[in-house]
């Protein structure tokens, strides 16, 4: 754990170099939006990591509340937290593309209001934990939520998908037409969300280990008084 | 299975007497749903075109808001007496609890809720007297009671209860608040069953869900 921890961040760090240099330098800057496009190669890695944190939320909140297990809930609870970091970066890098690209920030699309509620039930997580009264209950109530919240996601996107379909003057949408990316965008694309996955990787074991020194401290402290 | 009815049953019976006997919930939040639907007529000034677009957001705000009023003080009560640890110590499965409070907070919604239809024919003029409609409100109560009830046994020994049962609840109801608007919208527009069918397989799907969720995870939340 202590290993692949410390063999993570040079890893990260070297690819998020070449990341950089491939977006603003190499790739061709697409010719319809300009240079603005370029923020895709972030935008979309950042909503996938921000997606599978949220799966590792659910899933871990699950096998905690069978097993008792605290260290998946150090799992959960640490996915959660970086899981909202991508998905907030996600959600801005969004609207500074949308706004130039489409005119608006924000539209109410199922994959944007899916997004959001997502972000918002998992800010619930992370709350949940903070207020509840002792640290075995933050548990087992954030683990239900996560669970929840898990569930509710298909229906959030077809209920939202409904809205739209019936509502069919407010929609502006994504660019649907998604014609085929160019090979050097391709690649970009490809190498960037490999990229965003080990920073993802690295970051939750840190933050894995941090919650494991709290935990720690936390019945060291217990322990003396 | 038998007990675990009949153990729910008894939790539901015991919350609609003491309702019955004190009228305080129905009372309450049903001058908080007044009071709701009186204040959305200085937001919106509804004149009789802009009510046809504005009245099935007016009635399900003012049912959603209500609701979590009703939804907070299910087990409220239970706290401040301090009958909440005496109802863990009952010999019946913590299912039966959410059951029985599910129950009594979907009794108290939907006493409301058609409480409240002739104020909105009052002030609105606006007649939501249709057996459809009312099929709504019951598709509707069912999936914010099943997520609420779960959320309220956690908000209620949190110190900020009053932010967090919103914060959890609202966004999860999404998609039943959706299907309700959604129905009232095409009924409203004087739409049958065939325009509203989407809308209640949403909600009935959301309710059928949740109620599987929330009634397995609830063992988890009280567990002390």
């Amino acid at each position: 754990m202590r290993t692949a921890r410390i063999a993570l961040m040079p890893l990260a760090a070297v690819m998020v170099a070449v990341d950089l240099v491939l977006i603003f330098a190499w790739v061709p800057t697409e010719q319809v939006m300009g240079i603005v496009q370029r923020i895709f190669y972030l935008h979309v890695p950042l909503a996938i990591t921000g997606f599978v944190a949220f799966f590792l939320v659910a899933g871990a909140s699950a096998v905690y509340l069978i097993r008792k297990n605290p260290r998946w809930d150090r799992l959960a609870f640490s996915a959660g937290e970086v899981g909202v970091v991508m998905m907030t970066l996600a959600i801005i890098t969004g609207a500074l593309w949308a706004k130039p690209v489409w005119g608006v920030w924000w539209v109410w699309d199922a994959q944007l209001t899916t997004t959001f509620i997502l972000w918002v039930i998992y800010v619930g997580y992370l709350m949940v934990r903070a207020y509840a009264p002792t640290n075995e209950r933050g548990r087992r109530w954030a683990a239900v939520v996560g669970i929840v919240g898990a569930v509710d996601i298909p229906l959030i996107y077809v209920a939202a998908e409904l809205w739209r379909t019936l509502h069919p003057d407010k929609v502006i949408g994504p660019a649907a037409d998604e014609s085929s990316l160019e090979s050097a965008m391709a690649l970009t694309l490809l190498f960037s969300m490999l990229t965003f996955l080990v920073l993802f990787t690295w970051l939750l074991t840190e933050r894995l280990a941090l919650r494991r020194a709290e935990e720690a401290l936390a019945a060291l402290r217990a322990g003396e008084c | 299975m038998r007990q675990s009815l009949r153990a729910a049953w008894a939790i539901y019976r015991k919350d609609l007497r003491v309702e019955l006997r004190t009228r305080e919930t129905v009372g309450s939040v049903l001058v908080f749903a007044v009071v709701t639907a009186f204040i959305f007529n200085f937001a919106f000034d509804p004149s009789p075109q802009v009510l046809g677009l504005v009245a099935p957001g007016i009635v399900w705000v003012a049912y959603v808001f209500t609701g979590m009023l009703g939804l907070n003080r299910t087990f409220q009560l239970e706290r401040d007496r301090g009958t909440l640890e005496l109802l863990l110590l009952a010999p019946a499965g913590r299912e039966a609890i959410y059951w029985g409070k599910l129950g009594g907070a979907l009794t108290v919604m939907l006493v409301v809720e058609a409480l409240m239809a002739p104020v909105f024919l009052f002030l609105y003029d606006l007649s939501l007297f249709s057996p459809l409609l009312a099929a709504t409100a019951v598709l509707a109560t069912v999936g914010f009671g099943a997520v609420g009830t779960l959320f309220a046994a956690i908000a209620v020994h949190t110190r900020s209860r009053e932010v967090l049962l919103p914060v959890l609840f609202l966004p999860l109801a999404m998609p039943v608040i959706v299907g309700a608007v959604g129905a009232t919208t095409a009924l409203l527009g004087g739409g049958g069953l065939a325009q509203v069918n989407p809308w209640f397989q949403l909600m009935a799907a959301f309710d059928l869900a949740t109620l599987m969720v929330c009634s397995w995870a609830f063992e988890h939340v009280l567990e002390e």
